[in-house]
């Protein structure tokens, strides 16, 4: 009986077959743990906290976009009822203005969206009147984008070009200290 | 010479299992990568509302994350069912926030500060009195970049 040296280093492998065993263990362990986040959002910038009120008497009440959202969710836009639905609409139109209305905005870089909402307000109205108010720019954005440079507004592009339709029509948001109406007791 | 010939027969090749390991490890590295280990225990529920215009949280290791949302069922005797914030793994008051946010601060390297995003995950049915008052509080804390978590609205 012929010994079968074992130190032959020509046939000598490491067996791979329980690797695939392995892989599978961690694969069902990353498969259990996983919870896969849909990390998506507004984003949106705060202003920084001063004592002060900001002043908004000084301001030309044309170029103010009040919106208000009070406790039982009802929207008030400058005064008026209105459905969330037109609310986009109603807002682009303000900010560019189109037929040079006397009431609305003189001009993209000078107007200003107030929003201001009860403490009482769902957190989910108030979500989506943000998202209308937001998707209102980024709809102008988008257009003069397209009228520019001929591609839809993006993170993506050059900041010049970015920098450039922000200047003609920048985000102008400003959100007021709530009313403290309908607080959950 | 016959084609089909009926006399001896091949032993039939058994499917090569060489490569299921490379498949398996690809399978391994993609949810390694969209995994998220979740570090704490959600102790309030968090239904986050619909929205559209949604931006992409891209780096994962400059977020940081508070919970609104009312307890879950086992937390209900002893927090009741009003709105209540939640750091890392326990109920918190908002004056905790400021604390909770330099912790995380300490922990990013001095030249990706700036970059530090708040992810606000709040439940949709909570009232904004709660979600006014962590507002107020990040925007003393110096932590204005923030994002309402929300999911794509289908269409």
């Amino acid at each position: 009986m012929a010994k079968k040296n074992s130190r032959d280093r020509m046939s000598n492998e490491i067996n791979a077959g329980s690797m695939a065993d392995i892989a599978f263990l961690l694969l069902i362990f990353f498969l259990v743990t996983t919870t896969i986040v849909e990390d998506k959002g507004i984003t949106v910038k705060l202003p920084p906290w001063s004592e002060e009120d900001p002043d908004i008497t000084k301001l030309k009440s044309r170029n103010v976009f009040a919106v208000l959202v009070n406790a039982q969710n009802d929207l008030l836009v400058r005064g008026e009822s209105m459905d969330i639905t037109m609310l986009r609409e109603k807002t682009k139109e303000f900010i560019v203005n189109p037929t040079k209305r006397e009431d609305l905005a003189e001009r993209p870089t000078k107007a200003i969206i107030t929003l201001k909402n009860d403490r009482g307000t769902n957190y989910e109205t108030y979500v989506n009147v943000y998202n209308e108010l937001k998707a209102a720019y980024d709809e102008l954005w988008d257009e003069m984008c397209l009228r520019k440079y001929g591609v839809k507004y993006s993170e993506d592009l050059p900041l010049a070009w970015r920098k450039s339709i922000k200047d003609e029509i920048p985000m102008v948001l400003s959100e007021a200290e709530p009313t403290n109406f309908g607080e959950e007791k | 010479m016959s084609k089909f010939s009926k006399g001896k027969k091949k032993p039939s090749p058994a499917i090569s299992t060489a490569s299921l390991p490379d498949i398996v490890f690809m399978l391994l590295f993609f949810f390694m990568v969209v995994t998220k280990l979740r570090d704490s225990e959600l102790m309030v529920k968090v239904t986050t509302p619909f929205a559209t215009q949604l931006t992409k949280l891209e780096d994962k290791s400059l977020v940081n994350y508070l919970y609104i949302g009312r307890p879950v069922e086992k937390y209900k005797a002893t927090y009741g069912t009003k709105p209540r914030l939640q750091l890392s793994d326990k109920f918190a008051n908002v004056n905790e926030i400021p604390i909770f946010l330099e912790r995380f601060r300490v922990k990013i390297p001095e030249a990706q500060r700036s970059k530090i995003t708040t992810s606000l995950r709040v439940d949709g049915k909570v009232t904004m009195g709660i979600v006014q008052d962590v507002k107020t509080e990040l925007r003393k804390a110096n932590q204005l970049k923030i994002n309402y978590s929300a999911k794509k609205k289908p269409e």
